[in-house]
């Protein structure tokens, strides 16, 4: 038998003079350790039953792979097991809130699963004749109309994969339009130092420099300083509205007025989006482009990291450069715009940003909570998830810094700073602390403008119950930090791992499983 | 509405917490001209969970799925069979449900399972290190060109006719943009590549040549010379595997010296989907790691010792580095790369080489086959589990008559290359264990009565 584990050893092994390590397993009862695949696979052990592969003739002709690969396989007990036993050192929606600000983790209904299953949608080929896909061209239409609805804007563009790549889809009709003007001297795109890091990336992936715009000491864009840097060179500014503080920018029209007499474009980050679907349509305030998260707002599943999705509204002015392929509905049903009738009247296009036609999956799902939800449920949704976060900011302000409190209402999420809390303890030691009481943390250190920044978005989809329960944990996790209590320096103790060693991993980077050198082979 | 928790007594309570009189007060920082009073007209009201399944349930009837016809298509993307149990794992709330593990002590699951994936995708492609995934492998291509330009410090990418179509479209979509060179052809309808053609192209500006493996036309070509060839002009060799299953059968892009290995996971695990999501590979060699975009998951310690994995390198990344990152990608592909892996992990290398001998054995004997009907040649000669045919006619229309009889027959290249009529007879078609004899037989008659 091929073992690839030549050494046999298991990280559940307990190790000598561990003090906790109090079970012969290092298993805490229903708190499981497991083995890589590496150590408990073997390459000649599969969990899948081929019959056996009549003789043919080979077309290989000399490329045969013949070294082994080193691919290490399961039964299927032991894969399930494996991979559950897994699942379970995972924290997740389903077992919680979640309160990670920007994110919008919220319940994910299990009929967008079902739905999205369906063989006339999982199980049809991208390239496939076109009269044999009308039914997914009409889901992508559908959704295409309630996101341009929504938004109050002229186009979508659905084919981007995920938010960062909504942004470029985004800034790339920016810059297609500025050059189909021939303005190749608008160069610098404005970012607002609070923005998420994917603006400025995506800004520098699609050719422009990247100026920063400040912020108020109220949590907005410096309105002033950025209609200061408007000028010949100015191709844009990427807004985030929401804002990355939680508030909404109320100057956002005044704001896209400026930046359009200027000669530029705006552009909106959608991440934030949840908070005023169904009661503000960007398309009012002046936005030229803006990415929606199908994985945020319209709840399909996160994943562990994706897949997400990424379509994006597009003004009048920038939708004949929106990308190949989309979906058109003609007299004799749907077909695809493609490169070779892109020319009949969408000449303009800037061209094809992957492969096929989108995340096809996730238009299924989302197309499926909009319509569960409908027009009114998705103000239900906006209303219920700015109510939720005022309620933890107003719960929360006598016993944490709220910096843009007096200000005003949050929108969906709300923002705390570290300031009070004594030398010596930080917001890490207030997140790893809700890890102990049985939450995931909010985002931290972000926005970058409020220092030890705590971002909670509880969503519209926890009950007050489960607010009020997480209020308490919050509140007594930052007493706690307050009163500078030394245990929370080293939490979270109940978790499967204590807290680990970042700069190791990135020092000697261990990126893969290596094979241990046989013992006999070492002499 | 079912997914709402709170109550309209809840409500009533927050308000009266935050001291406000009604929801309006808390929406009062948006212009008085850009509030709606109310849902949005001209749109359908909420609806339930049975009316929603009907409504999905008729547009999806409207398609044919694969699984209902004699089914041929790849040039991208590949019908395999999945395993039950890796859409299970994959429901699995704590796997669905859960994001980007940016608290490893509660994120383990992800994360092992991360570097698992990384682990597997580096030795199937034969390279040292591979990420965590990226959105899907025409993204991941492009990726590639950039990082050898970044590793090279040289602006001229050199792209195989062999790549496919589209994924070609997706980097000159960024090269015009990016300033990147780009040189670029179409293939020829000859059992050779264009490999020479390559050799000869490659000069001191060169950054790198990206060939893809097996290639559009299904050919499978032995890249050790050219990667000699780039090495001896210090530029990069980049290899774009779209078919995964084919590397438990021929040699992987690594061990033939390709620098650089991206590609397109989806055929293990992930599924059709009419194109989305899929998951994009990415693998190099060490010693370019930090030049590589993407999450990278990295094996460390906790403060007890024990072994644990965190997401690593990231001052790579967007959130660190802003405008200076090596990419703008935020997230991956986690949820497709858990399937890939969990399909991987079922199989195993055993049973990846027996899948990869059944799909080649498969598509050699439908080669031969389709090959005897009048007016079909058969291009390819080397090949794994897709080859292509030169037909009497035109492909394309070809296809559609098909399609009429309920047969999906394969890509047209006159659907992939609209214009070049060199290539306009051309039909790639690919086999796999999903495939029976009795489909090869319905298509070689049906095609058949078509050409006839």
């Amino acid at each position: 038998m091929s073992t690839i584990n030549q050494s046999g050893w298991r990280p559940t092994t307990p190790q000598a003079g561990e003090s906790d390590a109090a079970t012969f397993t290092g298993n805490r009862a229903l708190m499981l350790e497991e083995a890589l695949i590496f150590e408990i696979g073997s390459a000649d052990t599969t969990g899948v039953d081929f019959g056996e592969a009549p003789a043919g003739k080979s077309r290989l002709a000399g490329m045969e792979r013949e070294k082994p690969i080193g691919l290490p396989g399961l039964s299927e007990p032991e894969t399930v097991r494996h991979y559950t036993r897994l699942s379970r050192q995972n924290y997740a929606i389903d077992l919680g809130l979640f309160p990670l600000g920007s994110c919008t983790m919220k319940h994910n209904p299990r009929l967008n699963e079902r739905m999205a299953r369906l063989p006339g949608f999982a199980d049809i080929h991208p390239l496939q004749p076109v009269d044999t896909v009308q039914g997914a061209l009409e889901a992508i239409d559908q959704l295409a109309h309630w996101l341009i609805t929504l938004t109050g804007m002229q186009a979508v563009a659905m084919s981007p994969k995920a938010g960062a790549h909504g942004e470029l889809c985004g800034v790339l009709a920016i810059r297609a339009a500025l050059d189909a003007k021939g303005e190749t001297a608008r160069r610098i795109m404005l970012v607002p130092e609070s923005a998420h890091g994917t603006n400025p990336a995506t800004a520098a992936f699609a050719g422009f420099a990247v100026e920063d715009i400040p912020a108020t000491p109220e949590g907005r864009v410096d309105v002033a300083a950025l209609k200061a840097r408007l000028g010949p060179d100015i191709a844009g500014v990427m807004i985030t509205n929401p804002n990355t503080c939680g508030l909404f920018e109320p100057d956002l029209k005044d704001i896209s007025d400026a930046v359009h007499a200027a000669g530029g474009y705006v552009y909106c980050d959608g991440a934030n989006f949840n908070a005023i679907v169904g009661r503000v349509r960007p398309g009012d305030l002046g936005v030229d482009a803006m990415h929606i998260n199908l994985h945020k707002t319209f709840s399909t599943p996160h994943g562990g990291g994706g897949p997400g999705s990424g379509p994006v509204v597009l003004s009048a002015a920038l939708a004949p450069y929106a990308p190949l392929p989309f979906v058109e509905k003609t007299d004799e049903g749907y077909r695809i715009v493609e490169e070779e009738n892109a020319g009949e009247h969408h000449a303009g296009t800037f061209g094809r940003m992957t492969a096929f036609h989108g995340q096809m999956g996730m238009f299924s799902r989302a197309l499926t909570y909009i319509l569960s939800h409908g027009a009114d449920g998705l103000r239900q949704v906006a209303e219920d998830s700015v109510l939720n976060a005022n309620y933890v900011l107003r719960s929360m302000e006598d016993v944490l810094d709220a910096p843009f409190a007096k200000t005003g209402p949050c929108m969906h999420e709300a923002i705390f700073s570290d300031k009070g809390l004594p030398e010596g303890f930080s917001t890490i030691d207030i997140a790893k602390g809700l890890i102990d009481e049985g939450y995931h943390p909010m985002t931290v250190y972000f926005p970058l403008v409020v220092h030890g920044a705590m971002l909670v978005e509880p969503t519209e989809t926890e009950s007050k119950a489960a607010l009020d329960e997480f209020i308490g944990a919050f509140r007594s996790v930052a007493s706690r930090a307050k009163q500078g209590e030394a245990a929370l320096k080293s939490a979270p103790h109940f978790a499967p791992r204590r807290r680990l060693d970042e700069t190791l991993a990135a020092r000697k980077p261990v990126l893969t499983y290596k094979d241990p050198v046989p013992a006999e082979a070492a002499e | 509405m079912r997914y709402l928790p709170l109550t309209p007594a809840d409500r009533q309570a927050m308000l009266g917490t935050i001291g406000a009189q009604s929801i309006d007060d808390l929406f009062v920082d948006v212009p008085e001209s850009a509030r709606l009073s109310g849902p949005i007209a001209g749109l359908p009201m909420h609806a339930s969970e049975l009316a929603v399944e009907r409504h999905m349930t008729a547009l999806a009837r409207k398609n044919i799925a694969a699984g209902e016809a004699p089914f041929f298509l790849g040039a991208g993307a590949y019908r395999h069979h999945v395993p039950a149990s890796v859409d299970h794992l994959i429901q699995r709330g704590e796997f669905l449900t859960a994001y980007t593990p940016y608290q490893p002590e509660i994120a383990q699951g992800t994360l092992q399972m991360m570097f698992e994936f990384q682990s597997q995708i580096a030795r199937l492609l034969g390279c040292d290190v591979a990420n965590a995934s990226m959105y899907d492998g025409s993204t991941a291509c492009w990726e590639a060109i950039t990082m050898a330009r970044r590793v090279t410090k040289r602006g001229k990418a050199i792209l195989s006719g062999g790549l496919h179509p589209h994924y070609v479209s997706v980097a000159k979509t960024m090269a015009r943009f990016t300033g990147d060179q780009l040189v670029t052809g179409v293939p020829v309808l000859s059992p050779e590549p264009d490999t020479l053609d390559l050799i000869n192209a490659i000069d001191a500006d060169t950054s790198c040549v990206v060939v893809q493996y097996p290639d559009i036309l299904g050919r499978i070509e032995d890249m050790s010379a050219l990667a000699e060839a780039c090495h001896a002009k210090k530029a990069l060799l980049i290899a774009v595997v779209t078919e995964p299953v084919a590397l438990g059968a021929i040699k992987s892009p690594g061990e033939m010296g390709a620098d650089i290995v991206v590609g397109e996971g989806q055929s293990l695990g992930v599924g059709l989907q009419f194109g989305g999501p899929y998951v994009g590979l990415f693998a190099c060699s060490e010693k370019l790691v930090r030049q590589m975009p993407g999450r990278l998951c990295g094996e460390t310690v906790d403060a007890s010792g024990k072994r644990g994995f965190v997401l690593t390198l990231s001052t790579r990344e967007q959130h660190i580095r802003r405008e200076k990152a090596t990419s703008n990608i935020c997230t991956s592909s986690v949820l497709c790369a858990l399937a890939m892996s969990v399909h991987m992990t079922l199989l195993g290398e055993k049973g990846l080489r027996q899948l990869a001998e059944l799909n080649h054995v498969g598509a050699s004997a439908a080669a031969d086959r389709l090959a005897e009907v009048d007016g079909v040649e058969l291009v390819t000669d080397r090949f794994f589990n897709e080859f292509t045919l030169k037909l009497s006619k035109e492909a394309r229309p070809v296809v559609r008559q098909l399609a009429d009889k309920g047969i999906l027959a394969g890509v047209s290249l006159g659907r992939l290359y609209p214009g070049v009529t060199e290539l306009e007879n051309g039909l790639v078609v690919a086999v796999t264990e999903t495939t029976t004899e009795e489909d090869v037989e319905t298509l070689a008659s049906a095609l058949e009565e078509v050409l006839a």
